[in-house]
C-alpha cells in the first residue's frame, strides 16, 4: 500500500482509539477535577466494564445486538455502583487525603484485578459486535488514463467502528450538557471550585463525591463496552488505558474537561500515525517521558491555565 | 537504661538473632530469610525518602533495577568480576536517583508521585526496548562461576545468608546513624513542617536531594545484591509492582521507624508465600493489606508499637 491510503487507515484507527480514550480520560479528569483524587484504579474500572460486557453477552445469547445493548446499560451501572461503594467504604474514611487515596486506590487496583483473575480467569474473550458491515474507502490515483478512482485492498473500516466514534461524541456532549446545563452539574462545579463554601451552602459534598466517583468509573466502563468487540476482554487490559488516560489528562491540564478531550484526540490520532514510524515500545517510552517532563516543567498542562 | 542503650540493645539484638538463626532454621526458611534481608534493605532505602523525608515515590523500582542491571550487565557483557560489578550497580543507582531527583523535586505532592511513576515506567520500557542486551521479560541468569567474590562462592546458601546479613546490617546501621544525626533530624522536620524548616534557614531542596540520592543508592545496592545472590536479573524487577512493594512493606512495618522496613518485609513475604500456596491471585493479599493499612493503621506495626509502648523507638 502507498503512504496515502496507509495514513487514512491509521487516522481512522486513531479516531476510534481517540474516541474511547476521550471517554476514559474524561472519567479520570472528572474525578480529579471535582474530588482532587488521583484514581489509580481507573483502568480496572475500564477492565471491569469489558468483562461485565462479555458476561452479559454470554448469558443473554440470541442475536449479538441484544446482548450488546444490554451490556451498554448493565456494565456502566454495575461498575458505577461498585465505584460508589468503594468511595463510601474507603475514600470517604480517608477524608480524600490526596496521598493516602493514591495508596488506597493502588490497593483497590490489585483487589479488582486479582478478583477478576480468580473468577473470570486469565483468558482473553471476545464479544461479538452488534453489526459489522465492511465499508471500503476509495482512493484516487493518477494513472495512464488520468485520475482514477480505485479501491485499494485493505483500505476500509467497519460500520461498527464509525458507530463507536459517533457514540463517544454523543456521550461526551451529554457529559458536557450535564456539567453546564443541569443543577447536578452546577453542584459539581461548585464543589470543584470551593469545597468548604459548597458545604457551607448546604451542598451534600460527600454525596456529590460519591456520585462523581461513580460517574467517572461508569464512563470508563462504557468506553470498555464500546471497545470490547474490537479488542478482547482480559483481566490485565486496564494498564494501557490507565497510562494513556494519565497522559491525556496531564497534557490536557489536570481537571479541565475540554483540554482532556482535545488531548485525547491529539494522542489517539498521533498514536496510530506514530506507530507507523516507531516501534510501539519506543512510542510508549517517549509518551511516558513526555508526561513526566510536562508535569515537571508545565504542571498546568500544555493547554491548561490553572496550577495543580 | 538510657534511650541510647535501649536502641543499641534492640537493633543489635535483632542482628545477633538473625546471625544465630542461620544455624537453626530449616533450609527452606533459611533461603527465605536471606531473600527477606535483601528485600528489607531495599525497604530501608525506601523508608529514608518516604518515612523520614515524607516524599512518596512510586518509582523506586527504577533504582532497584538500576543497581541490578548495572551489576548484571557489567558481569554479562563487560566481563566484570563481582566487586567491580557491585560497585557499577551502586554507582548506576546513585547517578539515576540523582538525575531523577533533579527533575522530580521541582514538583511536590501528587505531581511528585506521578513524575516518579512515569520515569520508572519509562525505565521499565527501556529495559524491554533493549531486549537484545537485557533479554527483556525473560531476563538472564548470572552463572555460578560469575558469582565468586574473592574466592567465596556466593551461590552457596550459607555464604549467601551471611552476605545478605552483612548487607542488611550495613543498611540498618547507616539508616540508624542517619536518623540520629542532625541531618536526619532535619529531614524529619521537613516531613513534619516544610515551611517552618525553610523559615529557620535550612536549604530544603539540598536536603531532599541528598535524601533521595541516599535512598536511591541503598535501593540500588539492594537490587545489585539481589541479582548477585540469587543469580538472576529480569525486567519484572523494574515494573510498577516493584515500586509498590517497598511502599507496602514500609507502610506495613511502620513508616519512619528504623525497624519498620524489616518487620513489614518479613510479614508481607510470608503472607504472600502462604497465600500463593492457595491461589495464583496472591497480589490480592497485597491489595487488601494496602487498603486496610491506609484505613486503620497508617502508622504500621512498629509505628503502633512506638505510639503505645516504646516511645523511644527511632
Amino acid at each position: 500500500m502507498e503512504l496515502g491510503p496507509y495514513l487514512i487507515l491509521a487516522s481512522l484507527e486513531g479516531a476510534v482509539t481517540a474516541a474511547v480514550l476521550a471517554l476514559t480520560a474524561v472519567g479520570l479528569s472528572l474525578v480529579f477535577g471535582v474530588m482532587r483524587v488521583v484514581n489509580i484504579a481507573h483502568g480496572e474500572f475500564f477492565m471491569l466494564g469489558a468483562v461485565i460486557a462479555w458476561w452479559v453477552a454470554h448469558i443473554t445469547g440470541g442475536h449479538p445486538a441484544i446482548g450488546f445493548a444490554l451490556a451498554l446499560i448493565v456494565a456502566p451501572v454495575l461498575v458505577g455502583v461498585i465505584a460508589v461503594a468503594a468511595d463510601m467504604t474507603i475514600l470517604k474514611r480517608l477524608d480524600y487525603d490526596p496521598e493516602r487515596t493514591i495508596v488506597a486506590t493502588i490497593g483497590l487496583l490489585y483487589i479488582i484485578q486479582q478478583l477478576t483473575l480468580m473468577t473470570y480467569g486469565p483468558e482473553a474473550r471476545p464479544v461479538e459486535a452488534p453489526f459489522n458491515t465492511r465499508l471500503a474507502i476509495p482512493w484516487f490515483k493518477n494513472g495512464e488514463d488520468g485520475w482514477q478512482m480505485i479501491w485499494p485492498w485493505g483500505l476500509g473500516t467497519t460500520s461498527y467502528k464509525l458507530a463507536v466514534i459517533g457514540a463517544a461524541v454523543t456521550v461526551l456532549l451529554g457529559v458536557w450538557a450535564l456539567m453546564k446545563r443541569t443543577r447536578i452539574g452546577l453542584v459539581m462545579r461548585a464543589t470543584q471550585a470551593d469545597r468548604e463554601m459548597a458545604l457551607a451552602f448546604g451542598i451534600p459534598v460527600e454525596r456529590v463525591y460519591a456520585m462523581v466517583f461513580g460517574l467517572g468509573a461508569a464512563l470508563a466502563a462504557l468506553a470498555a463496552v464500546l471497545i470490547v468487540p474490537i479488542q478482547q476482554a482480559h483481566y490485565l487490559m486496564g494498564g494501557d488505558p490507565l497510562l494513556l488516560s494519565f497522559i491525556v489528562v496531564i497534557i490536557g491540564g489536570l481537571g479541565s474537561l475540554p483540554g482532556t478531550v482535545l488531548a485525547a484526540v491529539l494522542i489517539g490520532l498521533s498514536d496510530g500515525i506514530i506507530s507507523v514510524f516507531f516501534s510501539p515500545t519506543l512510542a510508549k517510552i517517549l509518551a511516558t517521558l513526555l508526561v513526566g517532563l510536562v508535569l515537571v516543567f508545565r504542571p498546568q498542562g500544555l493547554l491548561g491555565k490553572r496550577g495543580v | 537504661m538510657s534511650a541510647r542503650a535501649k536502641i543499641i540493645a534492640l537493633h543489635g539484638g535483632l542482628l545477633v538473632l538473625l546471625f544465630v538463626l542461620q544455624f537453626i532454621l530449616p533450609a527452606y526458611h533459611h533461603g527465605n530469610l536471606a531473600r527477606i534481608m535483601v528485600l528489607a534493605s531495599y525497604a530501608v532505602g525506601y523508608n529514608i525518602l518516604f518515612g523520614y523525608t515524607g516524599l512518596l515515590s512510586l518509582g523506586h523500582a527504577l533504582f532497584f533495577a538500576a543497581g541490578m542491571y548495572g551489576m548484571g550487565l557489567g558481569i554479562q557483557h563487560l566481563g566484570l568480576t563481582v566487586a567491580p560489578a557491585m560497585l557499577a550497580g551502586v554507582i548506576a543507582g546513585a547517578v539515576v536517583s540523582g538525575a531523577l531527583a533533579l527533575l522530580a523535586l521541582r514538583t511536590a505532592g501528587v505531581a511528585f508521585m506521578i513524575v516518579t511513576l512515569m520515569f520508572a515506567q519509562a525505565g521499565y520500557l527501556t529495559v524491554l526496548y533493549f531486549g537484545e542486551y537485557t533479554r527483556g521479560d525473560e531476563g538472564f541468569v548470572i552463572q555460578q562461576a560469575q558469582r565468586m567474590l574473592w574466592g567465596i562462592d556466593l551461590s552457596d546458601p550459607t555464604n549467601r545468608y551471611f552476605a545478605a546479613l552483612m548487607l542488611f546490617a550495613l543498611c540498618l546501621i547507616v539508616s540508624l546513624w542517619l536518623v540520629r544525626h542532625p541531618f536526619g533530624k532535619t529531614l524529619i522536620a521537613i516531613r513534619e513542617n516544610e515551611e517552618r524548616v525553610r523559615m529557620l534557614g535550612y536549604n530544603i531542596y539540598t536536603h531532599k536531594l541528598i535524601a533521595m540520592v541516599v535512598s536511591g543508592t541503598i535501593s540500588a545496592t539492594a537490587g545489585a545484591a539481589y541479582g548477585l545472590l540469587f543469580g538472576y536479573a529480569g525486567a519484572s524487577f523494574a515494573s510498577v509492582q516493584y515500586s509498590i512493594f517497598p511502599l507496602l512493606w514500609v507502610l506495613l512495618g511502620g513508616a519512619g521507624t528504623v525497624l519498620g522496613p524489616f518487620i513489614g518485609t518479613l510479614f508481607m513475604f510470608y503472607l504472600i508465600d502462604l497465600s500463593s500456596g492457595i491461589t495464583t491471585a496472591y497480589m490480592l493479599i497485597a491489595g487488601v493489606v494496602l487498603v486496610l493499612l491506609t484505613l486503620f493503621a497508617p502508622q504500621g506495626l512498629a509505628g503502633e508499637l512506638r505510639n503505645r509502648i516504646w516511645r523511644w523507638l527511632p
